[in-house]
């Protein structure tokens, strides 16, 4: 226990923080710079000066820098004394030599943290009269500005983007007062979490230029806490709107998750809520147009169609929340129920759902993955499919996940890292042993690893070549004190989940280290999906199903079948069935085949529940209602639709007139998701009798955004599926008991520093508690025990048939963002990847065009050539437009290179 | 090395310099072991304990010739004991002497390259450090010859690589060369330039001798200490002690030295303790003709000015400091009467801000400050309140509120010179009534 005394009051603290870390966590406000929680402490700023007194006598006392002073036990220390204070305002007026006065058209105006600080220390009066030096802007991409003017040269852009992300296109050049953050020349940034530099820097230097197109001060926003949905780990967000656009997408803390860091992905992906060609009416086809119909009209229209169908089908989808997807399944019944993913995939997450509630092993979340000393990735591309958590394994390898007072601590070992993949991936470089091969042959290496950890696992014969390599891994493994193996459904095999499980028993049984498994599946609720429906046929029974005419009404909610099924394939069903009805907030191809449309609301407009690779159910909330600003309008959650038509057919009344009687109908009949309902207070709940806010009391002219259509004030919409209110009587008191914060903002903090002040300590855990609730409780079941190895001998005869394997891209893979018109711009154009042999043997070289069938589908794409991808697989992105799922380990029916010589 | 009559160095009083040739080139291998050298580092190796160098350099006295004088014995004494799991330990030479107006390391770099080699096996033999490294300033290139000379010399003749004459113990020397920036003399600076970072200062704690090169402990120290290793070694403690005149506060020799419109410039290895007028009349010859000593900075630009009053101080370390300056270098300055001091400075300064690494915000925005504040006042163009603007950044760039000590070093001859000569800063003023 350390007692420190600042300005005369005692406090009881943790010792092993600096002393503004601590101060911070007492909620003083003492201004800072160059020190960030997850960046640590260098001294450069020299801001956060406090007085040191040698003891309660000493008058005279000393400046130092409290960042770079640990918390002794017994320290006297003051932040009101007028002559550190007065050095403070100094130190600000000459960081404010050389910033232009340009906060009025600076975009981190009223999200800046200089402006903060400015403000904090008091300085308002200039006194250097010369010039300012000014710097060159570089165009870094499309996703950051440049303003290097503004630089007040806090190092933290590089500290993040160099050290802590290990991106090395960004630096800092030059020397004296004429230092310079950049690229060597202009370029985009290469790093996959490059947006984070948007508020890893404390002004205007790094800003959001996608929000730029639309921009609005914070204070003009309204958020809401939400989820990223755009991969399995749950990344809390933040997003802003203003006049039903979405702006941008904010970092949310969580302490568990993602702490202070998004993947660009996450951040910049959210375009496609904006987009005008969005179905907005639910619409239905007549002839050859189709009709816009308000909502009795189109219930009543699809209720005759659903009762009069001969069977009807209801494919369900892994991007939609946990509620809809149930909703679905009650209109449809369970047996007409499918999941909305390729066959394949959805065994894997069977599998994966087994092993994460049967074999008694931890799932960790991404703060925990930064404490494991030894990690095997078996067959995932992590940081093109869950990129935050290969950020997390980053910092696992450097071992500074608490770089507080780096500069006091000595060297620690690193966490060894072995990687498995088809192709060289963006974490070789920090890999000790990198191995590509097909998903089968990395299936094999994962069984050898197990066998030699525990002979009861399956035998499987493996190249003698490796056997040193997996003799090193397993005893690596088994030395560790924490032991992770990180695998999942994206490298599109079950051997590789099922040999990552083996390991990771095999470790549990032998060793006496902590064991972590992570089976990532592929989508932002896949977990959820799989605990609301087991037992569930495979999708390509019902396509079966229409192909014979057995059914004949086709009901899809938020999917798109063209993503899945070859294009071929699905015109010839969809054009067969009688009735299409899809419900959608995108315009995807399928909508264009349905002849009833319902528009769905997307994430950003509806509140939901949704299920992580850990098992956490966490919620998302409706930032904004869309006919607020077009009563027009007719954009609703897919389970109100749904209960609709089900209503209508049944005769019944509505009875789920918010989400929480969704929940309480949805736990009834699927006991498993019980902790649902435990994920947030129900929309009942009033913090001494408000709703939480979801904008901030400086939001300015709520009153006028739509005065240019009638002056007289609209009454604001209600939400009563939250505890959150669309209007700015409620509180946004940090200190109040709630988790779901929907902004970061405290009085004299607006930039995101002010997570400080919902914290429970700097950088822990929020004042109450992270958010999520675990649904899967990790208990060992006795009849679980090693999966068997299907594979045979391994062999080493080069096959003469091609085999697709899949690629991952971290913009354009993921079905959602790669509507967002600035993710298209950085997708890579579709390709085929080939073996440097087989290339050769094809006779073709990069960039060639090339003719390949599969599944009776003709494509022409053009050749990358790789290095490390096995011969006799070809690599294609799939997810990608044209590229459909169910390709993945298909075998190929003819290549030909058709380059003209 | 200019000579005046009075000044034939001799073996028995100057340790450093005795060895030198009249014609100015270097003393190879052959010459300086007929010379006696290497004679200290075998009878070291072979006799004497590791620990007790250690002591016999902490009982003689020896301070840091670098400018801080920081008893070298106490330096050396912080280096942890090797535990077995860490072996590797480096001992580093700074040899990047940029210090205006100093050029002392240089002398003994380009003429002596082999005093400074046994220095080092000496040295790196007390500190049981395997390898060393010499960070020597891009620009001598004569010296960087030298000194590749001088390694390669030794590893033929086995003075070093493994088992250094018989004693079991191995040490290797590596060059490395600067690439031009003053701050690379700071010590953990000069630590990153050689991993091949920015050579921006580390933070103190933790100190080299704990996490110092490669987080490995580490020592380091300028040339001219290291060169007075040998002659302790081969002569005893008593010897070193009594070589300074008796009523200074440290012991040995210095190469002290005066430039300016001095009549005859240069360096000499004196004893400490001799007192400023002595060097300046007797060695440097006094003021030229027709120029008058207005002021002095007795090592270095970044130590404070002195006026001709303290040149009855006897130079040393701790004499200096207490009338608010350092010996630093110990290579002089005299400014004389035609010179304008808000010019000197501007011309100091100007060089400082540059040569800041822009690492902390005072060094990095403050300097600057100064220099454009003492331009327009050389212009005659400056403001009344410049003068106070002045001494406010002053107070802004002390040692303690800055990251390094270049800053403070920095702001010692313009906070000397407000003190001293305000009248020249006052002159610089625009008259409000014109």
């Amino acid at each position: 226990m350390t007692v420190i005394h600042v300005d005369g009051t005692q406090y009881v603290v943790d010792g092993s923080k600096n002393l503004l870390h601590t101060c911070l966590s007492l909620q003083l406000d003492l201004p800072y710079f160059c020190w960030h929680p997850a960046l640590g402490s260098v001294g450069s700023c020299r801001l956060c000066a406090v007085k040191r007194y040698h003891n309660d006598q000493d008058c005279q006392g000393s400046i130092i820098m409290a960042c770079m002073t640990r918390s002794i036990d017994n320290i006297f220390i003051s932040i009101e004394d007028p002559e550190v204070k007065e050095f403070r305002r100094n130190i600000l007026e000459l960081l404010m030599i050389n910033h232009p006065h340009d906060c009025p058209v600076c975009e981190e105006g009223g999200n800046c943290h200089l402006q903060d600080m400015l403000v904090m220390t008091g300085h308002y009066k200039r006194h250097y009269r010369f010039n300012k030096r000014t710097h060159y802007n570089q165009y870094l991409g499309p996703f950051i500005s440049h303003e290097m003017n503004r630089c007040i040269v806090c190092y933290r852009c590089i500290r993040f983007y160099k050290d802590y992300a290990h991106g090395n296109d960004l630096g800092v050049y030059g020397i004296h007062n004429n230092i310079y953050f950049g690229r060597v020349k202009d370029g985009i940034l290469e790093n996959e979490f490059s947006g984070n530099l948007v508020e890893i820097c404390p002004t205007g230097v790094f800003t959001d230029k996608t929000a730029s197109k639309q921009y609005t001060r914070k204070w003009d926003l309204q958020f809401a806490p939400s989820i990223c949905a755009h991969c399995s780990v749950g990344c809390n967000t933040s997003p802003g709107e203003r006049y039903g656009n979405i702006v941008k997408i904010d970092n949310r803390y969580h302490g568990a998750i993602n702490h202070y860091f998004l993947c660009d992905r996450g951040r910049f992906s959210y375009g496609y809520v904006n987009l005008l060609d969005r179905p907005r009416w639910p619409r239905a086809l007549r002839k050859d147009h189709t009709l816009e119909l308000n909502t009795v009209e189109i219930v009543n229209q699809t209720t005759s169609i659903l009762r009069n169908a001969k069977k009807i089908i209801g494919i369900g989808s892994a991007r939609a929340s946990l509620e809809s997807n149930f909703a679905l399944r009650e209109l449809v019944g369970e047996e007409n129920f499918y999941l909305g993913m390729p066959g394949s995939e959805q065994t894997r997450l069977s599998l994966i759902l087994k092993i994460l509630s049967q074999s008694g092993i931890y799932s960790p979340t991404l703060r925990e993955i930064e404490n494991y000393d030894v990690i095997l990735v078996l067959g995932e591309d992590l940081t093109q499919t869950s990129p935050r958590l290969a950020l997390a394994v980053r910092q696992a390898v450097k071992n500074k996940s608490h770089p507080e007072d780096e500069w006091n601590q000595n060297e620690k070992n690193l966490a060894a890292l072995f990687l498995t993949n088809i192709d060289s991936t963006r974490l070789d470089d920090i890999a000790l042993w990198r191995y590509y091969a097909s998903p089968e042959e990395q299936a094999r290496i994962g069984y050898a690893i197990a066998y030699t950890l525990d002979t009861n696992s399956p035998k499987v014969s493996f190249p003698i070549t490796l056997r040193d390599q997996v003799n090193l891994i397993a005893k690596t493994l088994q030395q560790a004190k924490k032991a992770l193996i990180i695998s999942g459904s994206n490298a599109g095999s079950d051997e590789i989940i099922k040999a990552a499980a083996n390991i990771a028993t095999a470790l549990s049984n032998t060793a006496d280290s902590e064991v972590g498994l992570i089976l990532l599946p592929a989508e932002v609720n896949s977990i959820g999906l799989g605990l609301l429906s087991s037992n569930i046929k495979p999708l390509e029974n019902a396509i079966e199903q229409f192909q014979n005419g057995v059914s004949d009404t086709l009901l899809i909610m938020e999917n798109d079948l063209y993503r899945i099924f070859p294009h071929n394939i699905m015109d010839e069903v969809l054009t067969n069935i009688s009735n299409v009805i899809v419900i959608d907030h995108q315009n995807t191809k399928t909508i264009a085949k349905a002849n009833i449309i319902f528009s769905a609301a997307s994430f950003a407009e509806s509140t939901g529940t949704v299920v992580n690779y850990e098992g956490r159910a966490q919620r998302f909330f409706k930032v904004y209602e869309p006919s607020y600003y077009n009563s027009s309008f007719k954009i609703q959650e897919s389970w109100r639709w749904l209960h609709l038509l089900k209503c209508q057919l049944t005769m019944s009344n509505i009875k789920w007139l918010n989400i929480d009687h969704v929940i309480q109908a949805c736990i009834e009949s699927c006991p498993k998701l019980k902790g649902i309902k435990d994920v947030c207070p129900d929309g009942q709940v009033r913090i001494h009798g408000q709703k939480i806010v979801r904008k901030s009391q400086q939001y300015s002219g709520g009153a006028a955004i739509l005065a240019n259509i009638n002056v007289h004030e609209k009454p604001l919409p209600q939400d009563p599926d939250s505890m959150l209110t669309f209007s700015l009587q409620g509180t946004n008191n940090p200190f109040v008991k709630r988790q779901h914060i929907s902004f970061a903002w405290y009085p004299g903090w607006n930039s995101p520093q002010a997570w400080n002040k919902f914290q429970n300590k700097i950088a822990g855990t929020l004042r109450h508690g992270d958010p999520g609730q675990r649904l899967i409780k990790t208990k060992k079941e006795k009849n679980f025990s090693f999966f068997e190895s299907s594979l045979g001998c391994c062999n080493n005869n080069e096959t003469e048939i091609l085999r697709i394997v899949p690629y991952y891209h971290l913009f354009g893979s993921e079905e959602m963002s790669q509507r967002t018109p600035v993710i298209q711009k950085c997708m890579p154009s579709t390709y085929i990847m080939l073996n440097i042999r087989d290339a050769n043997k094809l006779e073709v070289r990069g960039k060639n065009i090339v003719e390949l069938s599969v599944m009776n589908m003709v494509l022409r794409l053009p050749v990358n050539v790789s290095d490390h991808l096995p011969s006799g697989l070809i690599g294609l992105p799939l997810g990608f437009p044209g590229l459909p799922l169910c390709f993945n380990g298909e075998k190929i029916d003819y290549i030909a290179n058709i380059h003209q010589k | 090395m200019k000579k005046k009559n009075n000044f034939y160095p001799v073996a028995e009083t100057h340790p450093l310099t005795w060895r030198m040739r009249e014609d100015k080139q270097p003393v190879w291998i052959q010459e300086y072991c007929r010379k006696n050298g290497y004679t200290a580092a075998k009878k070291t190796l072979l006799k004497i304990s590791a620990d007790e160098v250690v002591n016999l350099v902490k009982q003689s006295g020896l301070k840091g010739r670098g400018g801080s004088g920081f008893p070298t014995g106490i330096k050396w004494s912080l280096m942890p004991a090797p535990e077995d799991s860490i072996k590797i330990r480096y001992f580093i030479c700074n040899a990047d002497e940029m210090e205006p107006g100093t050029y002392k390391d240089r002398i003994l770099l380009e003429n002596l390259p082999h005093l400074l080699i046994e220095g080092m096996i000496i040295s790196a033999y007390a500190l049981k450090a395997t390898i060393g490294y010499i960070f020597l300033r891009g620009e001598y290139i004569i010296a960087a010859g030298n000194i590749r000379r001088a390694i390669y010399e030794c590893r033929e003749a086995g003075f070093l690589g493994k088992n250094i004459m018989g004693s079991g113990f191995n040490f290797q020397i590596i060059l490395h060369t600067g690439a031009g920036r003053y701050i690379c003399g700071e010590e953990t600076a000069l630590m990153n330039a050689i991993e091949g970072k920015r050579a921006n200062p580390r933070s103190k704690p933790p100190f080299p001798a704990n996490s110092g090169l490669w987080k490995k402990p580490t020592c380091i120290n300028n040339v001219e200490t290291i060169c007075n290793i040998p002659s302790i070694m081969e002569n005893g403690v008593s010897w070193y002690k009594g070589l300074a005149i008796n009523h200074s506060y440290d012991m040995g020799t210095k190469l002290l030295g005066f430039s300016g419109r001095v009549k005859n410039p240069g360096i000499w290895e004196l004893p400490l303790g001799i007192y400023a007028r002595e060097v300046l009349e007797n060695y440097a010859g006094d003021m030229m003709k027709g120029f008058k000593l207005k002021a002095w900075q007795p090592g270095g630009s970044s130590t404070a000015f002195l006026t001709p009053h303290h040149l009855d101080l006897p130079l040393d370390f701790t004499t200096l400091s207490k009338v608010g300056s350092r010996l630093g270098t110990g290579i002089a300055l005299a400014v004389d009467d035609k010179i304008n001091m808000v010019e000197l400075l501007y011309n100091l300064e100007k060089f400082f801000s540059r040569e800041s690494c822009g690492w902390c915000t005072p060094c990095r925005e403050g300097l600057p400050w100064t220099v454009e504040i003492l331009r327009t006042l050389k212009k005659g163009q400056g403001q009344e309140e410049d003068l106070k603007m002045l001494e406010k950044i002053c107070a802004l760039l002390e040692a303690g509120k800055c990251f390094c000590y270049l800053a403070p070093g920095a702001i010692e001859p313009l906070r000397s010179s407000l003190k001293y000569f305000q009248n020249e800063f006052e002159q610089g003023i625009v008259c409000l009534t014109n």
